[in-house]
């Protein structure tokens, strides 16, 4: 169908997508502009990129490693909770990274609870210090999207592909080969180039995690650049590399990732036939959840003291990032949608890839682009949130991406021809197919969008105005100002209104997660 | 009159050559060895590949270069016939009217040609609680209301059994001689292509040859419709 | 986006009032403009004698708030900025947008002061926290000889992790690598900024952690909790002396010099220490508030210039850099 006529139109998503590099790559060239002197590029900055790249790479890989049995044992299996668990799973994605850092190293720090338990028999506390460490807060940030994106595309398979299976007598291992396998060779290139590209501009937790000069990343010496050293031609050469590095990423992805969907289904209830080792899914599911939840217990449990002593100011942050979080969905959406259809619709790598760019874009190159643009004609404060609402969007658009297109395109391959030979116009295929075919992608996509928002700082500490503060941001400010208990009150509330915002949204994902 | 003007349809590495035309009102299967570019011509009829060379012509005016819902053709394809998420009654109204709501005439029309595949009363089902059977009869009820004046077939009762799948020509016939319309049929099954059509294409080392009588074809096989009986 | 268009709606109101009361822009760090911090009492007690808008603008600490105003140049609408230290004092000159200010005082600071262009309004030593009942080492020779384990800040990315670099340069010179390499085993990690570490410290996953010697204030007088102490040195305490200055630029000169003439009165230096958790950079007559008696006073203030700071610094990060990526 391939250059043939579309039931959908592809312009406004080339549109958005135009848009959303210009965002990136014109604040780019904004701060490379502003610079007095040419960046050179140092030995320190070659270590700096080695370590960036290897970091990411082991994350990417033991993220989705980790995912795929994680995903498969909460695909096959149906347990009562097994929506709020999955649900729950997105959690540690949406932490703010200081919230994160505290959390992950009360349990496996060195006074961690698992020291903790160690030190009961006798054993020397957990050594998580380290380039191991800043993989397994890696691993705790993206598991939870990985097993997502991988359990999406495993509840796509067509419910028809495992009764033929099944009917064939294949085994577990059999049924992998034949149906799972295919699914994951499609998925993984994207999951993996997705989290490769977020832990690429990863910096405080690789450097608390890391345990010290030696995890330096690429973006502490774009922060470095730009603040110590004010050395802006550095700062953009850094950033554009990357950028380099994330596009590079994404076009092996997208050159991997096999486009062929799985034919047509009837909407059959899935079932599986392949009952497998309960033990086994049980154990991954439980791994999964321990590991996920442990630290996001011990911020409960910090938080719960916090929770009622929380000063006004904190409340008065909340009801401002809830708003910042529902304009950014807003802005989200109507970005994402167009671009996942184009994408569908045809071969527009470009699309796809001006999508990925948020991920890989500095929020500091960002920011002040932003503000070297917006400087001259108005004053940045008074931008602060619509400009931290629209830069959280951008920056939500590679996932929201990856979780709309493969929907798409499977809607637009299953039912564009029919709705073509009907002569069903664009618009009626969108109202019609497109929006209901995909609600529960859309939602997740929303959801998921929301709570990003609501816990990304952001660009907001750029173009901070005292009155106007996120709760993320108040949640620095209130440990800068030495009140730790009501900043872990705070970033609990945080999480919960995360969490609120989430499943709020993803609800009608349930459908699908469920039948 | 369908008419294909010196026609090739490129698909990949492999290109069809089609050169005939067929009478308006004519049912006409199109039969030739797994891989000889059965639905690759169907579907250049139909619009969703473009031709290389030659034109299409209905009734003398030229449709190759018009967006397959625009040419006077209605489709039925192995799957996918039918939106899962829309009730029976939607999924046979968006042949009337893709794009908006039906008049009550039009809602009346639905009803009518519900009943006349006989599925009165489960207009408000979803495909998935339907069987195989009746799901085919739901396709069928839409291209009725299409009223298109060619239909093409590209083997939607092929997951049928022998006595459903009779049925359904049975009732393609029926629908064929109370409209007028010309038909196009993929088949594999010379006895399909008996029950129901007068002429057959046949198409095979990449040639699409003019539609000769049904019977005499399959009395007198040539050499490659020969190897694919067997 | 109703409370954007509220929000639209009352910066709009407050532009229009400024037709008639001047309004003097001042940038600083993000944690004085927090409810928490200075910021408010600040402003409220500084328009309550000026007749004009005082209009803080935070922006992070104090490094970015330099490169803010780089960034902006001669074009910035700052009038006052305030929340540089002495490291980077050579840095904000060199740019040529600081102005000289008349503004002089009768410093409560371990050093001389005499800088026409900067004014300080806040000093402390940095120091390393420790819990009140653990024993602490006495020096850093001894830190490095300890089993004690420590949390800093990393140079590169925050305050007082540049601090300590240059404490540990200004004490031992050439022989600043080894006492890296000592302590490089103590260090458990390096964290972004100073939150990251204090929070971690807090949370117990060290015996130690960079702050300043006023942090076991905070605890005392706000917490009324005696259990943090800093740890006293033989090399003697870096210090980090906190100034302001008005920009070349500025459309309001006066007032400009009257809000640096503010913030070295009484009235100003009374809030800074349990605000800032600072020492004022002139007491003022009510004295120190109670607590700040029990805080340790270094027996010897480090201090480089800000020529020198400028100049060692590089070295300094190196050799940082070198003894810690082993």
């Amino acid at each position: 169908m391939v250059g043939r006529a579309q039931p959908v139109s592809t312009w406004p998503g080339v549109g958005a997508a135009g848009l959303v590099a210009a965002l990136i790559l014109g604040t780019l060239a904004a701060v490379a502009l502003r610079a007095e002197t040419a960046g050179g590029f140092g030995p320190a900055d070659w270590s700096a990129l080695r370590f960036t790249s290897v970091q990411a790479v082991l994350s990417a890989v033991f993220s989705a490693a980790l995912a795929i049995p994680v995903a498969r044992a909460l695909a096959r299996r149906r347990f009562r909770g097994r929506r709020v668990l999955i649900t729950l799973l997105g959690a540690p994605f949406i932490l703010p990274v200081i919230v994160a850092i505290l959390g992950l190293l009360q349990v496996f720090g060195r006074a961690g609870w698992i020291s903790d338990v160690l030190g009961l028999v006798g054993l020397p506390p957990l050594r998580i210090y380290g380039l191991h460490g800043v993989v397994l807060a890696h691993v705790f940030f993206n598991l939870p999207l990985a097993t997502r994106l991988i359990l999406q595309a495993w509840q796509e398979i067509p419910a028809e592909r495992f009764r033929l299976a099944a009917q064939l007598g294949c085994d577990g291992g059999t049924m992998f080969r034949l149906i799972e396998l295919p699914m994951l060779r499609r998925i993984l290139p994207g999951v993996l180039a997705v989290i490769f590209a977020i832990c690429l501009t990863s910096f405080a937790v690789a450097l608390t995690l890391g345990g010290g000069p030696r995890a330096t990343t690429l973006e502490l010496a774009i922060y470095q650049a730009f603040t110590y050293d004010f050395d802006l031609g550095r700062a953009a050469l850094l950033s554009a590399l990357q950028l380099a590095l994330t596009v590079a990423a994404a076009l092996a992805a997208l050159r991997f990732s096999q486009r062929d969907g799985f034919g047509a289904g009837l909407d059959r209830a899935i079932r599986r036939w392949d009952g497998g080792a309960p033990v086994r899914d049980a154990f991954w599911i439980f791994a999964a959840a321990a590991f996920l939840f442990l630290p996001l217990a011990a911020v409960l449990i910090s938080g719960l003291a916090g929770l009622f002593e929380m000063p006004i100011q904190v409340l008065r942050a909340a009801l401002t990032s809830v708003l910042v979080a529902c304009v950014s969905t807003v802005v989200f959406l109507t970005l994402a949608l167009p671009m996942a259809f184009a994408v569908a619709a045809g071969r527009y790598g470009i699309v796809e890839l001006s999508g990925i760019l948020g991920l890989a874009a500095s929020p500091l190159v960002i920011g002040t682009g932003l503000f070297i643009l917006i400087h001259p004609v108005a004053n940045p404060s008074t931008l602060a949130l619509p400009v931290t609402a629209l830069v959280n969007a951008v920056m939500a658009l590679p996932f929201g991406l990856r979780i709309l297109v493969p929907a798409a395109r499977e809607v637009v391959t299953r039912h564009g021809r029919l709705a073509l030979s009907l002569d069903m116009n664009k618009k009626t295929f969108f109202t019609l197919v497109l929006l209901p075919r995909m609600r529960p992608q859309i939602r997740f996509a929303a959801g998921l969008s929301a709570a990003l928002s609501m816990g990304d700082l952001g660009v907001i500490a750029l173009f901070a105005d005292p009155q106007i503060a996120t709760l993320p941001l108040q949640i620095y400010r209130l440990m800068g100002a030495y009140q730790m208990q009501a900043a872990a009150g705070a970033a609990l509330l945080l999480l919960l209104l995360s969490m609120g915002a989430f499943w709020l949204l993803d609800r009608g994902g349930r459908h699908h997660a469920e039948t | 009159m369908l008419k294909l003007d010196n026609c090739v349809v490129q698909n990949g590495s492999f290109s069809l050559q089609a050169d005939f035309s067929v009478e308006t009102g004519a049912s006409v299967a199109i039969v030739g060895p797994s891989g000889a570019g059965k639905s690759t011509l169907i579907e250049a009829i139909a619009g969703f590949r473009d031709l290389t060379r030659g034109q299409i012509f209905w009734d003398g005016e030229l449709i190759s270069n018009l967006s397959p819902g625009k040419r006077p053709v209605a489709m039925l394809f192995q799957d996918g016939n039918l939106f899962p998420h829309l009730t029976v009654e939607q999924n046979i109204a968006l042949g009337l009217r893709p794009n908006g709501r039906l008049s009550t005439e039009e809602q009346a029309e639905v009803q009518n040609a519900l009943d006349r595949v006989s599925l009165s009363g489960l207009g408000g089902r979803k495909p998935a609680e339907l069987s195989g059977g009746q799901q085919s009869r739901v396709a069928l009820a839409r291209v009725l209301v299409q009223r298109r004046q060619l239909l093409l077939l590209d083997e939607p009762f092929a997951a049928l059994g022998p006595a459903l799948k009779a049925e359904m020509l049975d009732l393609v016939a029926g629908l064929l001689a109370e409209t007028g319309t010309t038909l196009l049929m993929v088949s594999h099954d010379p006895q399909d292509a008996r029950r129901i059509t007068q002429e057959t294409i046949l198409v095979a080392e990449n040639h699409a040859h003019p539609p000769a009588p049904t019977s005499d074809l399959f009395d007198n096989p040539p050499p490659s419709l020969r190897d694919y009986l067997g | 986006m109703k409370h954007l268009m509220i929000a639209a709606g009352i910066l709009s109101a407050t532009s229009a009032m400024a037709a008639d009361t001047p309004q003097l822009t001042v940038y600083t760090y993000d944690s004085f403009v927090s409810d928490w911090g200075p910021g408010p009492k600040v402003e409220e007690a500084f328009e309550a004698q000026c007749d004009c808008d005082l209009n803080l603008v935070g922006v992070e600490d104090g490094a970015a708030l330099l490169s803010r105003v780089r960034l902006e140049g001669a074009n910035s609408d700052a009038d006052v900025v305030l929340g540089l230290d002495t490291n980077l004092i050579a840095a904000a000159k060199e740019t040529g947008l600081f102005a000289p200010s008349s503004v002089r005082a009768e410093y409560d600071l371990p050093i001389e002061w005499a800088d026409d262009v900067f004014v300080p309004y806040d000093w402390g030593y940095f120091a390393f926290v420790h819990n009140a009942d653990a024993p602490a080492p006495a020096s850093f020779r001894d830190l490095a000889d300890s089993e004690a384990k420590i949390i800093i800040q990393d140079p590169r990315s925050s305050t007082p992790g540049l601090g300590l670099l240059l404490w540990v340069k200004a004490a031992y010179g050439d022989d600043a690598p080894e006492i890296w390499a000592g302590l490089a085993d103590n260090i458990v990690t390096v964290t972004k900024g100073w939150s990251e570490a204090y929070g971690l410290f807090l949370d117990g996953e060290a015996d130690m952690v960079l702050s300043y010697t006023t942090s076991p204030a905070y605890h005392l007088i706000a917490e009324e909790d005696d259990s943090k102490a800093a740890a006293a040195f033989d090399e003697g305490h870096y210090m980090q002396v906190e100034v302001a200055a008005k920009l070349a630029g500025t459309d309001q000169p006066e007032l400009s010099d009257q809000f640096l003439r503010f913030m070295v009165s009484d009235t100003f230096q009374q809030i800074i220490p349990t605000t800032n958790w600072m020492y004022p950079a002139v007491i003022p007559s009510t004295g120190l508030p109670d607590g700040f008696d029990a805080l340790i006073t270094p027996e010897k203030s480090l201090l480089f210039s800000a020529d020198e700071a400028a100049s060692v610094r590089d070295e300094a990060l190196t050799e940082w850099l070198g003894a810690l990526s082993q």
